[in-house]
């Protein structure tokens, strides 16, 4: 079971987190959000990372991951709540999230994700942060 | 020795209030501008204290070395006399008229209280060499508090330059003035990506009219500030292209990989369209009735 | 240069990269950093820490607060007994991995500090240095 609790929003699931990720727990929240986005259909994917003060390459790659996942399986992944700092860094660290799409907060998020279902899209746009 | 160095710590003991009196006089004249190192509470107090200090700094007979550690709190009341002079606008030449001015009141004293003229020269010797090196302190202490003045006001100055201004819901405006280097592009990213949280803008118009090149190193700030800014979920127009500019980025054969307008006129009617807003003429008014 | 700190931290698992991480903020906002200077150093941190787990079979950090006049740095020292890095330039390339990594470590977190500078060769080990400044 994932020590990250995984919530539902209509069609959406909504990932929060909130602590220092390690690699068990990484390799924990890509399965289960896999297994949940089958098992709830959902078409789009939110990680709010507001809690996180520092991203680094592994958890960008983790992030990497989730949207390529999600997108094998049709579904949207948009990241938000970056920090300033966190933008700033990841910049400098020449990290680029590809297929992530990123808004500021989860209100803007779950506006996205709905613009781009409805919209009927799933681009095959690489640019990524 | 010990007894010869301290002979002249002795007078300054004993005769202290007049001593005191006549280096806050000499302070007061010494200066050419005439509001110099007026005889007020402040002075009077950190003149005090130095002469006690010079006392307890020498307890142990060590005049040469004023970087030891019982010279500490001597060279700490003589930090605090130069940050004071140098936020009131003193030179360091008047800042150092705190210590040099005692030399001749301190040398009358010397005169009149010691017989011998071989002791006399010694006396006056040491204490030249002791209140030389003091003096020198404090225009060391002087040129470092102006610096780490200057380089606040620099940081200040840097943060005012880089306005970002909101033009209409969710739109944000940010002209840059002047070149773009490391240190500048820091501060832009910072007071913008700020700003959208602030904000919640999803559009910010980069307006480069100000910029007065454009090449690779520009570019590169540039293009980090955009992708911080869509890292923070806001997507950016570039404006203010001159036809120069134009050239050069494909000359240079540059990827900035953002929709550029030429004039901030244009990314604003580009921003508002991305927003689902129009712009509309109002309708005429109805002529009046004139009763 | 004044040592304002010396703190000695093992690197040998994933939690510690977490706890390195920790360490490495608080001294970083002892040493009066800003919020965005202390993000870039944590994360250099994090980058090697991470090499130092993953490739260097575990090791040790070094968090060093030392003043110099006005300025005050953080330098970190990683250590590690590993099979050491064959070669460096190959490594320092952005996008370069010999795992599963985005191959941005050492490159990414050169990027972050005012200081960097790496000594590794096969059988030896390898030890990075980070260093930066307000």
């Amino acid at each position: 079971m994932a020590e990250i609790p995984i919530l539902k929003i209509g069609d959406c699931l909504l990932v929060s987190i909130q602590v220092d990720m390690h690699d068990r727990l990484a390799m924990a929240l890509q399965d289960d959000l896999t297994q949940r986005i089958v098992q709830d259909r959902a078409r789009g994917v939110m990680i709010d990372i507001s809690a996180l003060e520092i991203v680094d390459s592994f958890i960008g790659r983790m992030l990497n991951n989730i949207a390529a996942m999600s997108r094998v399986l049709d579904a949207v992944t948009v990241v938000v709540g970056m920090r300033p700092a966190v933008a700033i860094t990841l910049v400098e660290l020449g990290l680029t999230l590809t297929g992530v799409r990123t808004a500021l907060n989860v209100d803007k998020g779950l506006a996205m994700i709905r613009t781009i279902i409805d919209r009927g899209e799933q681009e095959d746009d690489r640019r990524g942060g | 020795m010990a007894e010869t160095q301290s002979l002249f710590l002795t007078l300054i003991d004993k005769h202290q209030s007049a001593l005191l009196d006549d280096w806050l006089d000499r302070m007061a004249r010494g200066s050419a501008s005439g509001a110099a190192l007026r005889r007020d509470d402040g002075t009077l107090d950190q003149a005090k204290r130095f002469l006690d200090q010079l006392r307890r700094s020498t307890r142990h007979g060590q005049l040469e070395d004023i970087n030891a550690a019982d010279w500490a709190p001597m060279r700490e009341l003589l930090e605090d006399v130069s940050r004071a002079r140098v936020v009131q606008g003193f030179s360091p030449t008047e800042t150092a008229t705190f210590v040099f001015s005692l030399k001749q009141p301190l040398f009358q004293l010397l005169r009149r209280e010691i017989g011998s003229a071989d002791r006399l020269a010694d006396e006056i010797w040491t204490a030249t060499r002791l209140l030389d090196s003091l003096g020198l302190y404090t225009i060391e202490c002087h040129a470092k508090t102006r610096e780490e003045l200057i380089g606040r006001q620099q940081q200040e100055l840097l943060e005012l330059s880089t306005p970002v201004v909101q033009l209409w819901d969710g739109i944000l405006a940010l002209p840059l003035i002047g070149t773009l280097d490391s240190a500048r592009t820091q501060i832009v990213m910072e007071s913008l990506l700020e700003r959208i949280v602030a904000s919640g803008a999803e559009i910010a118009i980069i307006d480069i009219t100000g910029v007065p090149t454009v090449d690779t190193l520009v570019a590169q700030h540039l293009i980090k500030t955009i992708s911080a800014a869509r890292l923070m979920g806001a997507d950016c127009i570039l404006s203010g292209i001159r036809p120069q500019i134009a050239q050069t980025i494909v000359h240079l054969g540059l990827e900035l990989n953002v929709v550029s307008k030429a004039t901030m006129a244009d990314a604003l009617a580009l921003a508002l369209r991305r927003s689902g807003k129009t712009i509309q003429d109002r309708p005429a008014p109805t002529p009046r009735q004139n009763d | 240069m004044i040592v304002e700190a010396d703190e000695l931290v093992p690197v040998r698992c994933s939690d510690d990269v977490v706890r390195a991480r920790q360490a490495v903020r608080a001294k970083a906002v002892a040493a009066g950093f800003s919020l965005v200077d202390q993000t870039k150093i944590i994360t250099a941190a994090s980058e090697i820490a991470r090499n130092t787990v993953d490739y260097g079979g575990g090791g040790t950090l070094r968090i060093e607060v030392l003043r110099n006049g006005q300025r005050c740095v953080v330098r970190l020292t990683f250590r590690d007994q590993g099979p050491g890095i064959p070669d460096i330039s190959l490594a320092m390339q952005d996008g370069y991995t010999s795992g599963q990594g985005l191959g941005l470590g050492l490159s990414g977190a050169k990027r972050l500090v005012n200081e960097f500078a790496i000594t590794s060769a096969p059988g030896q080990g390898t030890e990075v240095i980070l260093a930066r400044w307000k």
